[in-house]
């Protein structure tokens, strides 16, 4: 088996992508959720870093510094919204928050 | 495509593989340390160390830690304690150790080692994304900042309680 290395790096960030995406697909728990929507990002910044180690510029790890920041920030917001869920509905299970009123 | 490149997506993908399957919230978490810790030895393998350490700081290190600590924080109460006991069993936290320690030993072979990377891979030093960062994407830094300062607002603001204890003088009345 002799892969090209970026071939390489992308297909395992492709088989992570998928995983992520399987298992927001398939767990009804609302941190699984969230979990996922981590493991996903942070296929799509292994993605970026392998491309910028192909063409040998920069460009792709800026991308993956925005991207660490953006999952920091979207885990905080998560978090307090999956507070909030937990303290109304007393469960973590995404399928009850679809009584939303007020 | 070398043996290390190997053995760290292997890791990656059967630590990832663990995460989805768990039905424990703390396992899942301790598999994607894992799974997080093998990304940053292939980000090193791809000529990236800076993000590597970014990846265990930030990734493995900072949002990780919130989860943990957001989960500890949901179930309080006299079963957690008991719940802990049976969550850190040996057989729990075991396998993890085992893929770390794999990924450690593997970390240290290529640092020794100190070689040429692999061909067809570039090596873009801090220095050059320091300077796109700073230059051609100064605009997207700032965007980035306020971002971040919108996350902390916003998560100050939706996981605020609503106020349970008034204050001895304001009992009576009825706000």
């Amino acid at each position: 088996m002799n892969l090209h290395p970026t071939t390489a790096g992308l297909l395992l960030s492709g088989v992570l992508f998928v995983l992520g995406l399987i298992s927001i697909l398939v767990r009804r728990n609302i941190i699984f959720m969230l979990l996922s929507v981590e493991i996903m990002l942070n296929a799509a910044g292994l993605a970026f870093v392998v491309a910028s180690a192909h063409w040998g510029t920069a460009d792709g790890q800026v991308m993956f510094m925005f991207i660490l920041a953006m999952a920091a920030a979207e885990v905080s917001v998560g978090l307090a919204l999956i507070l909030q869920l937990y303290h109304q509905l007393k469960t973590l299970d995404s399928d009850e928050a679809n009584k939303m009123n007020g | 495509m070398n043996t290390a490149f190997c053995i760290a997506a292997a890791i990656a993908v059967l630590s990832t593989l663990m995460v989805i399957t768990r039905y424990n919230i703390m396992h899942a978490l301790l598999y994607l340390v894992v799974s997080l810790l093998a990304v940053a030895v292939v980000l090193y393998m791809y000529g990236a160390p800076f993000m590597a350490a970014l990846e265990v700081i930030v990734y493995a290190g900072a949002i990780m830690v919130l989860l943990i600590f957001f989960v500890m924080m949901l179930n309080l109460g006299k079963e957690s304690a008991i719940q802990e006991r049976q969550w850190l069993k040996p057989h729990i936290w075991i396998f993890p150790a085992i893929l770390c320690l794999i990924l450690l030993g593997e970390l240290l072979f290529l640092v020794m080692q100190n070689r040429q990377p692999a061909a067809g891979i570039q090596v873009v030093d801090p220095k050059a994304v320091g300077m796109a960062l700073f230059g051609p994407y100064l605009l997207a830094v700032e965007l980035t900042g306020m971002l971040l300062m919108a996350g902390i607002v916003g998560a100050y603001h939706l996981g605020r309680q609503k106020q349970k204890t008034l204050h001895r003088f304001l009992e009576n009345t009825d706000v």
